[in-house]
């Protein structure tokens, strides 16, 4: 008799389940806890209120990476504030006994990148965040929650969290990118057919042969915006792929463990023919290079494609999203997205601000200069990502063509550190929401894009298609 | 600790009109930059209810015929975007004490049931039923009754829907996880000593 065939949801799930909760929920056992100094320190305020200590502080590990300045490194900060964030965490760092990569240890950068570059991000683990877009663990298939301070005070406390279990929708993407087309494209074209809430009460799975395909960072760009689409977790089945990445990283296994590990985390892969509550299924050739032209993530177009307009919308609740929308960003209805000025080019974030984010952008803006007017900042995710950069001379490329090389951090993906827009000013940008006033400035707009089409941004000062802009083919 | 059972929400309302509205909406991540909740309340929906140069915009809440009301009505999708516990905890610190909007995003919703503020979900043309009922007297006492799934307002009544594990957890006290949680870590560490990743290296 065989076992029913399960996805990786279940199994993980069904591992790391401790008991059911009077209210029907499931007491989760999360194995690995991220911190970082924006949702953490009322947690750790509530655990001494109630006299609590950190439950596992060895499967606890914080850094700091939201109110970092990417161009002071000096401490005490400027701003009062982020110096009164930074020396909470550290103090409850110290206090409870938990792991702090500071920006003195040369691991420090934004949470998403630190743990899977340490390898502490593992597949078949459950991983949780004080932060929405924890979901990029799932690259590694782990199921990985974003979470806020109240949950954050569970899981120190008690390692667990109180959960219902989600349904799951497998989305396959199957073929090959076309050229210029990225894993943001990806993800952004996927957001798009589903609306900004279809993914709602759903772990996504990934797969299909175009993940099959995508390396460890492109996997990671696309469950990180899980979230853009209403779903908290996505994740991508554990491969050769996915085991090659985490061979000799800090926190991975070694020796005979190594391959316990690697035959462990095989076993949490999907079985054929196990039940998935929805299926969506993609052809790689129908997917264009993306931006968006409104004020959230699903509201985006292929590049060629005109700005929506209100008198087409599908819909009465379409029709005022899109009024509501370009009146933000004051956009034409009906015109070319293409050729609109931008003031700012942004590349780095926690979506796209990885070694291999800045190797593609590299490859095609060497030699090439930054419009000017326009005001290009370039931050690695991680100071171990800035390293990787720096050896490769990556840093000098992007700085002679005019990006201001910073140190590792959050920065404008939501401008919790100095970086800002000012005014309406128009970004090109790397990262994961365009809210209104995400980047700083309440008039501020956002377009978000893959960092390639970000370098054309910068290049041509306006809104263009990176495979004209730099001949790729 | 001994938690209120939350069978109900009475008081007055305002409605806050429009679909997607996102956690930086509610809480510009500006004001996070703090380390305890106190004062958000002021903060929430912040940049609407101004112009860049500081002026009210007169924002529903800021209504003066809406001054205290406990129940806050809005669209689809509330609260998508950041994981912020800051923007249910801006919304409590505002004095709303229940929320009513066609449907929330996930985390937003979970994080709002621990601190005890009821989401629950109604029909759009229920939603505007009730708002036109507000717009035509503000002081109308709305009563969100969570335990029998309906709100009632001046003689009316509409169904509302939520979870059951968040009704549950309401109606009956526990809406706070924490002591329950507590009360099962020695299953957990049972559960934990089953994985080798959570050994000790």
């Amino acid at each position: 008799m065989s076992a029913q065939p399960k996805s990786l949801f279940e199994k993980v799930w069904d591992a790391h389940a401790v008991r059911t909760l009077a209210n029907g929920q499931t007491q989760l056992l999360i194995g690995t806890h991220l911190i970082h100094e924006v949702t953490s320190p009322q947690a750790f305020g509530m655990l001494r209120d109630l006299g609590l200590k950190v439950a596992f502080p060895h499967r606890t590990f914080a850094t700091v990476d939201h109110i970092v300045p990417t161009n002071e490194l000096v401490e005490p900060y400027k701003d009062n504030l982020a110096q009164a964030m930074m020396d909470e965490l550290r103090k409850n760092c110290a206090q409870f006994g938990v792991t702090f990569f500071d920006r003195a240890s040369g691991k420090q950068g934004i949470v998403h990148i630190v743990g899977p570059e340490q390898g502490i991000t593992q597949p078949g683990t459950t991983i949780a965040c004080g932060d929405s877009h924890t979901s990029t663990h799932g690259a590694f298939g782990a199921i990985a929650f974003g979470i806020g301070t109240s949950q954050v005070r569970d899981v120190l406390a008690t390692q667990t969290m109180a959960l219902g279990a989600l349904k799951v929708r497998r989305i396959e993407v199957n073929g090959k990118l076309r050229p210029g087309v990225y894993a943001k494209d990806v993800i952004l074209h996927i957001i798009r057919l589903t609306g900004v809430n279809g993914g709602t009460g759903f772990a996504y799975e990934y797969a299909g042969s175009t993940f099959d395909g995508f390396s460890m960072e492109e996997r990671m760009t696309v469950c990180n915006m899980s979230i853009e689409g209403g779903a908290r977790v996505g994740y991508v089945n554990p491969d050769e792929t996915t085991f090659a990445y985490l061979k000799g990283r800090p926190y991975s296994p070694t020796g005979a463990a190594w391959d316990a590990a690697v035959a462990r985390w095989r076993s949490f892969a999907s079985d054929a023919g196990c039940r998935y509550d929805d299926v969506m299924v993609i052809d790689a050739a129908d997917i264009a290079p993306s931006v968006t032209w409104g004020i959230n993530p699903g509201q985006g177009i292929s590049i060629n494609e005109n700005i929506p307009s209100p008198e087409t919308a599908a819909s009465d609740d379409d029709r005022a999203g899109i009024i509501e929308a370009l009146a933000y960003m004051k956009l034409p209805a009906g015109q070319p997205i293409k050729g609109t000025k931008i003031n700012v080019a942004f590349l780095g974030s926690c979506t796209n601000g990885r070694l291999s984010d800045f190797q593609e952008v590299a490859k095609y803006i060497q030699g090439r200069k930054v419009a000017p007017g326009v005001r290009a900042i370039a931050v690695p995710g991680s100071q171990i990502v800035a390293l990787q950069c720096e050896k490769l001379g990556l840093d000098k490329i992007l700085a002679e063509a005019g990006f201001e090389w910073r140190a590792a951090g959050c920065s404008m993906c939501l401008a919790m550190n100095p970086d800002k827009l000012i005014g309406d000013e128009l970004c090109a940008s790397s990262s994961n929401r365009n809210f209104k006033g995400r980047q700083g400035s309440i008039t501020g707009r956002t377009v978000l894009m893959s960092p390639v089409m970000v370098a054309a941004a910068a290049v041509t000062g306006v809104v263009a298609d990176a495979r004209e802009v730099f001949a790729v083919n | 600790m001994a938690l209120a059972k939350i069978t109900s929400v009475i008081g007055r309302g305002v409605y806050v009109p429009g679909n997607d509205i996102d956690t930086d909406r509610i809480i510009p991540a500006r004001f996070m930059k703090c380390v305890v909740f106190d004062g958000l309340g002021e903060f929430l929906f912040y940049d609407v209810r101004h112009t860049p140069e500081g002026v009210p915009t007169g924002h529903p809440i800021d209504k003066p015929e809406h001054k205290g009301a406990t129940v806050l009505l809005s669209g689809a999708n509330f609260g998508c975007g950041s994981s912020r516990e800051h923007a249910p905890q801006a919304i409590h610190k505002a004095g709303f004490r229940a929320v009513i909007a066609e449907n929330f995003a996930e985390i937003f919703f979970g994080n709002s049931t621990t601190l005890g503020i009821p989401c629950v979900n109604a029909t759009r043309e229920d939603i505007a039923k009730v708002s036109a009922a507000i717009e035509a007297n503000p002081a109308l006492e709305i009563i969100v009754d969570v335990a029998a799934r309906e709100v009632r307002f001046g003689g009316e009544k509409i169904a509302i829907t939520q979870r059951e594990s968040a009704r549950d957890a309401l109606v009956n006290g526990r809406w706070d996880a924490i002591g329950d949680l507590i009360d099962g870590l020695p299953a957990v560490q049972a559960t934990a000593a089953g994985l080798p990743y959570m050994a000790v290296a």
